[in-house]
């Protein structure tokens, strides 16, 4: 297992609000790392600054096997390097079929030229169709995305994220609004994407935490508070304080 | 009151001054007497001698003296043809009464005009009088007079009124106008005082005067005109040497070579076109086909045939041009001999010209805070409902056009200016309150989700608003007159001025900046709608009804663009699409500024009034360009605070 | 794949069909080649109106598609027809110039010929001499691609600007109205070399053509102009279908989600601001020959935004809408200020159209918006799916 990406004394702040507080983190590849940590503890900004949407005041984030540093990056170059991101509320196209959807996201060349001279290949038609089957939508394939159902575009965007091939994929509480048999299936998918991508999950549900079986960071005031198994972290008492002291 | 106390103390003072000069020594001489010594000069006067005349009566120091130069002047005089006795008369037609000239009493009655000489002095005669007469306006009881005389001898500086100015310094009530006295006769010493010291002294204290005559004078003094010579004569106070190419162009440098030696002309094309086709011979001119004429270098070469055979005279060629500019030399020599004083004059005419830019630019300051002041009140309502409500309200400037009607139909109905205006600000804000609160209800409201719908539906109101204007008060300009306490400007001096209502406008600015604040700040309702801008949802669920504050948002900035109107409406024109002339710069105000905060578009409506104004200042012929300019400037400004100058950070700026 | 194309979007076909049939009605009922049942104006406004048709579909996809309120593509539209312009008086004025100077004892110079010409077009704003941007207007070829090039250019760079810094929404119209006045204000002035507030005139003048009838240019015009409009709706067509328009129809619902799958959303927008704008420049170049007269006037930020009307009007996100809404206001308009709508006696008032045509409009606008925001689009889609 090699880092696949470095954060190092990542510091930002809003208006004198210190979201990111001295953060370094590090993940490898393969491997499928769950995050906590109570409201505000900056687990949304830890993903806007590793996909580009928020610029961070000091701190460096290295990545890929060169070590490139993202800082500079734009959000479409660095989910073009590889990293992938799920929203927390599901936010797929819903005026264009779930096929549209999932030709966007395939990894293709995203020039705005390569895009309009594309053509339809049976190769892509086959992936969709893969994909489609893994997430469960191979009927709606046709279907207007905003007709599906909740669990059905947290699906789908699932299925975006895998369609666009990367390497690193930060997947924002998946399992908000599914049904006990989804949250399985969520569950097995994720812990199989483990074993040959680096998966970062964030998540408030401890139950589902628990049952991915992996290394847990509690953030907290953002910067890190522990790290280690779920039970370690669950048997820290700084996190029994965070979760439920004061 | 002042006035009438002065008058009052110089009527005293002045039959004893003349007193004074009656007991003089030596037989008092009579104004009949000194006129009969110059009878004929004073019948029939020429300017060339009629001097001595004045001379004399001036120097007699006789109070009647002033009032007979008038009438003089006037031909208000006559002549007895019988014996030349000079007269004034009562009465017109065939026969009229002759009245002494010093006492006015009745000489003789009914004495036919057939042997009176009415006396006509010309014009040039007439100034030679009204010089002569200065001297005593200058100590006329009455300070208009005065203040008539002195404007007389500043429109036409003349070296003969030094003496009587100075002589009448001494005697001067007013302050003021002594002040006034003190400078021009320093004018009159500084340009044509006996003494180099006295006038190097006299200019050394006009480098503090930033007056336009003050200016006028030293201008005068550098006066320069341009000669050509071979080489500039030792005996010229050089002003500078020109350069051609650089200080003037080289065919104007020829052109005055030309005047001062015999050189040929330069002829521009239409000259040598002219001249070939007055020699055009058997289709050939200069022995060159006329087909071969189609070019300038076949012209010039006809051209050159013709002048060789002395048919036309010769070119100046390049060449010759350029020997005659490297032989002669163009320079500027003073019209003042005196280098002394032409220094003096130079040096005190830089420190002039520094205090004159700095006024300059003190005025233009004043300008741009005028214009950054309408900005802002035209702005800072739209600056409101977009920070609020992120709607922007194309409808503003018609708004802005709804309350500048408001303020024209009132005074419709009210005559008394002061009080229309009293009436019409409140009203116009409670019109444009309602419109606003209206259309938020009617409209708005139900697109708050769609911005750029927002922005359509309200441009809708706005063609059928303006249209509706149209309809009511026609296309012509409406007038919306200021009380007559606001016209005038406040003359600090002659560089920098600024007009009351432009004062006037910014107080209002500032009166409003300081309500909006007081009403952010420290009300309720302000509370309220910050929190409503920061956070909408989180504000709803604290119990405040995101409807009614967003409902009262919008009546308050469209209730502002009402009052702005009135203002607006007091300096510019009328007219249903005077919203339009706005609606642009006060979205630029607001962009610049940053939205949702006051502040900002304090800011935004300050760089956009200095700006426009600092463009306009380089190029003052042209507001267009001024504004195409500063459009282009925001457009770039954009790009490195997009947004604006005081920006949101973090989640409340909604990224 | 072409033929694969136009079955997928069949409205195409029916689009240039009726189009064809429209065109071939005008021909046979104009006066050059026909019944003479349509006066020569009046197919000059047929004209002048599907011109305006294909700006209107260029900002259909601009705004419709891709999610930008631009308040300036009208601007690009007047670039174009000035550009056109530029050529059609230059050439225009060379002619006349050249046979008075033939009479001439001398033959003329070069440089007479073009002081003679300048000083003939820009005497009206007190210059004689040509500026600089009239270098190419001797050149046919190279003031066609002005029509193309200066738009274009002016979009790229303006674009590029205004994308990279993250100007969206609201914003980015005002800007783009802010940058429309500019130009607008500028042209108004005299020494914008382009004889500022008098415009160019005499457009309806080709050079080439002065024994040609008006009522034959007319046609010929006409023809160019459903022809572009074709074109440039087939070439729309295109682009909003398949992968392209599905990733410019995200960019409008959700840009930032689009740049978390990798686009480079600013490219995009770039992409079609600018052949949106070159698109809007030919529409120019073919509407002003027939209008025969361009002024500074017509750029003015409102006419972008009555673009934005008609596009509003006939129903964004189809293309077929902006053509629907640009003819039926267009016509409408024309009927109501130009006597046609008769007046309504109310007793007390009566109301002339021609004062009340655009309350009439602002107010059936903001109804549009408000009540049935796919605009005449809409009506058409519902009726198509009831069949």
């Amino acid at each position: 297992m090699s880092t696949l990406l470095e954060m190092s004394g990542v510091s930002v702040s809003f208006d004198g609000f210190r979201a990111i507080n001295n953060l370094s983190f590090q993940i490898g590849e393969p491997e499928l790392r769950a995050i906590i940590g109570p409201n505000g503890a900056g687990k949304t900004t830890f993903m806007d600054i590793i996909t580009g949407k928020t610029k961070p005041d000091e701190g460096r984030i290295l990545y890929g096997d060169k070590g490139i540093s993202l800082l500079g990056l734009s959000e479409s170059r660095i989910a073009r390097e590889g990293i992938g991101r799920k929203f927390q509320k599901p936010t797929v196209f819903e005026a264009q079929s779930v096929r549209e959807n999932l030709a966007m996201a395939l990894k293709n060349p995203r020039g705005p030229f390569d895009v309009l001279l594309y053509r339809k290949t049976r190769a892509g038609a086959a992936r969709i169709e893969e994909i489609a089957a893994r997430i469960g939508l191979s009927e709606a394939l046709t279907r207007p995305a905003g007709e599906l159902s909740h669990g059905q575009k947290q699906w789908l965007e699932i299925g975006m994220l895998l369609a666009q091939e990367p390497r690193l994929l930060l997947v924002d509480e998946p399992a908000a609004g599914m049904t006990p048999a989804e949250r399985e299936k969520t569950t097995e998918m994720l812990v199989d994407l483990g074993r040959d991508h680096a998966v970062i999950v964030v998540e408030h549900d401890m139950e589902f935490v628990r049952r991915l079986n992996c290394k847990v960071t509690v953030l907290n005031e953002g910067s890190v508070l522990a790290e280690g198994s779920i039970d370690h972290v669950t048997g820290d008492p700084q996190v029994i304080e965070v979760y439920l002291g004061r | 009151m002042l006035r009438v106390f002065l008058a009052a103390l110089l009527c005293a003072w002045l039959p004893a001054a003349l007193q004074a000069q009656e007991t003089a020594p030596g037989p008092a001489p009579d104004l009949q007497a000194i006129l009969q010594q110059h009878q004929a000069e004073i019948a029939k006067p020429s300017r060339r001698t009629v001097g001595p005349a004045i001379e004399a009566l001036a120097g007699s120091g006789l109070p009647g003296v002033p009032a007979f130069l008038e009438d003089w002047q006037n031909k208000e005089i006559y002549v007895r043809e019988a014996d030349g006795l000079f007269f004034r008369i009562d009465g017109s037609g065939d026969t009229v009464a002759l009245l002494d000239l010093t006492t006015g009493e009745t000489v003789a009655e009914d004495v036919p005009t057939d042997g009176l000489d009415q006396i006509k002095p010309n014009g040039g005669v007439r100034r030679v009088i009204s010089e002569a007469l200065v001297q005593f306006q200058l100590s006329d009881p009455d300070i208009d007079r005065r203040r008539d005389a002195l404007d007389a001898i500043a429109r036409n500086l003349d070296p003969d009124q030094l003496g009587p100015l100075r002589g009448s310094i001494a005697g001067e009530p007013d302050p003021a106008l002594r002040l006034r006295k003190e400078r021009l006769a320093n004018y009159l010493v500084a340009r044509f005082g006996d003494s180099t010291e006295a006038r190097v002294a006299a200019i050394e204290a006009l480098a503090t005067d930033s007056s336009v005559d003050g200016r006028a004078v030293l201008s005068q003094i550098l006066d320069t005109s341009v000669e050509v010579a071979q080489e500039v004569p030792d005996d010229v106070n050089l002003a500078r040497v020109l350069e051609p190419g650089t200080d003037l162009p080289r065919e104007e440098a020829y052109a005055l070579m030309r005047e001062a030696a015999d050189l040929p002309p330069v002829l521009d094309p239409s000259g040598i076109r002219g001249l070939l086709e007055t020699h055009v011979e058997g289709g050939k001119v200069g022995g060159l086909p006329i087909a071969r004429l189609a070019t300038r270098s076949g012209r010039l070469l006809a051209y050159d045939g013709l002048a060789a055979e002395g048919l036309v005279p010769e070119r100046a060629t390049p060449a010759t041009v350029d020997a005659a500019l490297a032989s002669w030399t163009i320079y500027e020599a003073y019209d003042e001999e005196d280098s002394a004083v032409t220094d003096a004059a130079r040096a005190a005419n830089d420190s002039v010209q520094t205090r004159v830019a700095a006024g300059q630019a003190a005025d233009l300051a004043l300008d741009a805070v005028s214009l950054a002041s309408i900005y802002f009140l035209a702005a800072i309502g739209l600056a409101i409902t977009f920070g609020v409500m992120g709607v922007i309200n194309m409808a503003h400037g018609e708004f802005i056009m709804m309350g500048a009607y408001t303020g024209y139909v009132v005074q419709l109905f009210i005559e008394n200016y002061t009080v229309s205006l009293v009436v019409a600000l409140p009203l116009a804000f409670a019109i444009t309150f309602a419109a606003g609160v209206a259309m938020e209800r009617l409209v708005i409201r139900w697109l708050y989700d769609r911005p750029l719908e927002t922005l359509l539906a309200t441009f809708g109101v706005s063609i059928a608003l303006q249209q509706l204007a149209k309809n009511i008060f026609g296309t012509q300009a409406r007038p919306l007159t200021s009380p007559g306490w606001l016209d005038g400007a406040w003359v600090i001096n002659d560089v920098i001025q600024i007009s009351y209502i432009r004062i006037a406008i910014f107080v209002l600015a500032l009166l409003f900046l300081g309500l909006l604040l007081f009403i952010l700040k420290r009300t309720r309702l302000g509370l309220e709608v910050r929190a409503v801008t920061q956070n909408p949802r989180m504000a709803a669920s604290m119990g405040i009804n995101p409807d009614r504050i967003k409902m009262m948002t919008f009546g308050l900035g469209s209730g502002i663009a009402g009052i702005a109107g009135v203002a607006i409406g007091l300096y510019a024109k009328v007219t249903s699409e005077m919203g339009s002339d706005y609606i642009v710069q006060s979205f630029m105000t607001v962009v610049v500024g940053g939205v949702g905060n006051v502040w900002g578009t304090l800011a935004g409506a300050t760089l956009i009034g200095f700006l426009q104004k600092g463009i306009e200042f380089f190029n003052p012929s042209n507001t267009l360009a001024a504004q195409t300019y500063m459009i282009l400037f925001i457009i770039l400004f954009i790009q490195f605070r997009p947004k604006g100058i005081v920006a949101l950070k973090g989640r409340a700026a909604g990224d | 794949m072409t033929r694969g194309f136009l079955a997928q979007n069949p409205s195409i076909l029916w689009f240039i069909g009726l189009l064809g049939l429209f065109t071939l009605g005008v021909t046979v009922l104009s006066e050059a080649y026909g019944t003479a049942v349509l006066s020569t104006s009046f197919v000059k406004t047929l004209g002048k109106t599907l011109c305006l048709c294909l700006v209107a579909i260029a900002m259909d996809v601009v705004w419709g598609y891709c999610g930008i309120l631009s308040l300036g593509h009208f601007a690009f539209f007047g670039i174009g027809g000035y550009a056109i312009g530029m050529w059609l008086m230059y050439a225009r004025t060379e002619a006349i110039v050249t046979e008075n100077l033939a009479a001439a004892v001398i033959p003329p110079t070069e440089a007479e010929v073009s002081d003679a010409i300048a000083s003939q077009i820009f005497g009206v704003v007190g210059a004689s001499e040509f500026p600089a941007i009239w270098a190419f207007a001797h050149s046919l070829p190279l003031q066609l691609a002005m029509v193309v090039l200066v738009p274009g250019l002016l979009a790229l760079v303006f674009g590029w600007l205004a994308f990279r810094s993250r100007v969206t929404g609201v914003y980015l119209s005002i800007l783009t109205q802010a940058m429309t006045l500019a130009l607008s204000l500028y042209l108004f002035q005299n020494d914008s070399g382009l004889r500022g507030n008098n415009g160019l005139s005499g457009l309806q003048n080709i050079p080439g053509f002065e024994a040609t009838p008006q009522s034959q240019i007319s046609i010929a015009f006409f023809w160019a102009s459903a022809l572009a409009l074709a074109l440039g709706y087939v070439l729309f067509a295109w682009v909003v279908s398949g992968k392209m328009g599905s990733v410019i129809r995200a960019i409008r619902d959700d840009e930032a989600r689009v740049r978390f799958l990798g686009y480079h959303v600013e490219s995009y927008k770039l992409f079609v601001f600018t052949l949106t704008a070159v698109v809007s420049g030919i529409a120019g170049a073919l509407y002003y020959p027939q209008a025969g007269i361009i002024n500074p006037a017509e750029i003015a930020p409102i006419a972008s935004i009555y673009l934005a009307v008609w596009v509003a009007i006939g129903g964004r996100g189809r293309l077929y809408g902006a053509v629907l809404g640009t003819v039926f206001v267009t016509l409408l308009s024309s009927w109501f200020t130009g006597g046609g709508a008769p007046d309504i006696d109310l007793g007390i008032y009566t109301i002339q159209w021609t004062d009340w045509w655009l309350v009439l409009l602002g107010l059936s606008f903001v109804a549009v918006t408000l009540f049935a925001p796919q605009g005449l689009g809409g009506l058409v889609d519902k009726l198509v799916r009831k069949s």
